[in-house]
């Protein structure tokens, strides 16, 4: 495990097609490079201080750092849904319509609709009937397991299985990349963890691209390949940690030395971030 | 340790097909909860016994002449005799109530959908609306059967500005009140302005639309009753209230009575007639349509 610089904007492009490689580390095709991306609010607030990052096809990206560091206003800006003050994100070959999949700390379903219903809705916004789309928006739900659950009401579900329907919209358009923004931080630890595996699992069989938020340095460590380690006032990157341990990824990392020793590099760097 | 021992009889549910557990404390609240479903339509019905019987008391105590207070029992006769021309006027109440309230729903409704599409709309108009709402209705009502010529027209307009305002402020309230995180996922998503306000705007703005119109649909019968006063003499617009009017001035209290609990009754059964209709909108999702579990 490796504490790299403050630039952690990848130098080399690196244009092997495909995903992590056997040993975690990424060498995928750039697929979006933010350059010195900053935003302010408020005229002087600065959420975000030249952020650099570039993200390749098959990362999965792990923002870590405590609250108020520009985690979120980091994925509202690859979103789309507020624009950088200076600097720039540029998507490789440009952002197409469905590229895109988010997942926020609720599950933010729509509860008159069912789940089916849910999941539907990046289609049905691109004007897809639901007969034309239902094949992927059933494959969806079969990934994360819910098949059986397409006719139900969001109400009758449980915390992680909302949870779960949520995943299964962001990625029914099967978009470059996910964001996700503490998609767990709200559940038990044991869904959590199973959840976590989950994603792995699911991950493995698609491929995607993720970048997650999260406060939990567990979490980043079993999840992801790269953590970015973030510090707030201003809110900026720090470190960069890159994780080796090669997929797929399962109970027992839990409980490897690499594992423990991953956990101390991450928890050393998030401990520069609070600056004790 | 008493509240919670299981009843004797039953068996640890460890297998299926065992009995199921009610321990005491379920068992009381079960005992509760029936008593006061009871409670809740009985307890009424016995004080409105108790209320007849002591307003019949007291008209044959103070020996009061039927004109002044009649008893309930020729109030109930006038109800069946006079049933033909008390009915017919409830049908013009109602319609006026009817119309004016659906008039208001898409009035309402179609004003808060443009005041949400337009802030500069909302800015120029919402203040008037407001003015409108907080207008004694007694004090416009005049007015509106000086200009208009149609007593029914005119009748309507009363009704339907009483009516209109609940609608759409919360309706209003409810298009705004869309969850902030399904909004960016709508605009992630690229939605349209168009597929905003039909998948995501008027879906959250229901609850709060059927709230408002369990309001307006009273505050509608209030309009017509105000609305027929002000009119005053018969022809096309003699209603219940009217009746009320014409029925005092001859002294007739019998039918005074008996028309006003038509209009009571009226009201009860929109109020009613409403809620069902909410109920069955949002049952299947909305947490105010949910069985609590104690
Ligand atoms: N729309 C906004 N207007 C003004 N200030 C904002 C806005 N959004 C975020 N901020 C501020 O920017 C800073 C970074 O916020 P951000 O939500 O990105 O932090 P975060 O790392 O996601 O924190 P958390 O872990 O608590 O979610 C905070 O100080 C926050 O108050
Ligand atoms: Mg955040």
């Amino acid at each position: 495990m490796s504490l790299e610089g403050t630039d952690v904007a990848a130098t080399d492009a690196v244009t092997k097609g495909g995903a992590t490689n056997e040993d975690g580390t990424s060498e995928g095709a750039p697929l979006l490079t933010l350059s010195d991306v900053s935003k302010v609010f408020n005229g002087d607030l600065v959420a975000l201080n030249g952020m650099s990052l570039q993200v390749r096809a098959g990362d999965f990206v792990s923002l870590l750092g405590p609250s108020g560091c520009g985690k979120s206003t980091a994925l509202r800006l690859i979103a789309g849904l507020s624009h950088p003050t200076s600097g720039k994100i540029d998507w490789t070959g440009g952002q197409g319509a469905g590229d895109l999949g988010v997942v926020f700390q609720e599950p933010t379903l729509m509860p008159w609709a069912t789940v089916a219903q849910n999941v539907w809705l990046p289609w049905r916004l691109r004007g897809k009937s639901y007969a034309s789309v239902k094949d992927k928006v059933l494959e969806a739900l079969a990934l994360v397991g819910l098949e059986k659950f397409a006719g139900s009401y969001p109400r009758e579900l449980s915390g992680g299985m909302k949870m779960r329907v949520s995943i299964a919209r962001s990625l029914v358009t099967n978009p470059r990349l996910i964001l996700m923004d503490e998609p767990f931080a709200a559940l038990d630890e044991i869904t959590r963890h199973k959840l976590n595996n989950d994603l792995l699992a699911l991950r493995a069989k698609i491929g995607c691209t993720i970048i997650f938020v999260t406060h939990s340095v567990f979490e980043s460590v079993f999840l992801s390949n790269r953590i970015v380690v973030m510090a707030a006032r201003p809110g900026r990157v720090i470190h960069e940690v890159a994780v080796d341990a090669p997929y797929p990824r399962d109970e027992e990392f839990r409980t490897s030395s690499a594992y423990a020793a991953h956990c101390r590099a991450a928890s050393d760097a998030l401990h520069d971030a609070i600056g004790d | 340790m008493a509240e919670t021992r299981m009843a004797e009889t039953e068996a640890p549910k460890t297998r299926p097909g065992t009995k199921r557990i009610i321990d005491r404390e379920e068992a009381a609240r079960a005992r509760r909860r029936r008593i006061e479903s009871i409670g809740r339509w009985t307890l009424p019905l016995v004080v409105l016994v108790l209320m007849i019987v002591l307003w019949d008391r007291i008209c044959v105590w103070n020996d009061i002449p039927k004109y002044i207070l009649p008893r309930p029992g020729l109030v109930a006769e006038t109800l069946w005799n006079d049933a033909p021309i008390l009915f017919k006027a409830l049908l013009i109440t109602l319609r006026t109530t009817i119309l004016a309230l659906l008039v208001a729903v898409i009035g309402g409704v179609g004003l808060a959908v443009l005041f949400t599409q337009s802030k500069l709309f909302e800015m120029s108009f919402y203040p008037y609306a407001v003015v409108l709402q907080v207008t004694p209705i007694v004090a416009i009502a005049p007015l509106i059967f000086i200009y208009i010529s149609s007593k029914i027209v005119g009748m309507l307009l009363c009704a339907w500005i009483v009516a209109f305002f609940p609608v759409l402020s919360n309706t209003t309230l409810g298009l705004n009140s869309a969850d902030h995180n399904l909004r960016d996922l709508f605009n992630i998503y690229g939605a349209t302005r168009w597929q905003r306000l039909r998948y995501l705007q008027l879906p959250s703005a229901l609850p709060y639309f059927l709230g408002g119109l369990r309001i307006a649909g009273g505050l509608a019968l209030i309009g017509a009753v105000v609305a027929e006063y002000v009119a005053g003499t018969g022809g096309v617009g003699s209603g219940l209230a009217f009746t009320i009017l014409e029925s005092s001035y001859r002294l007739n209290i019998p039918r005074v009575f008996a028309a006003l609990i038509l209009i009571a009754a009226t009201g009860v059964v929109i109020f009613m007639a409403l809620s069902l209709l909410s109920h069955l909108l949002l049952r299947k999702w909305h947490e105010s349509a949910l069985k609590r579990e104690s």
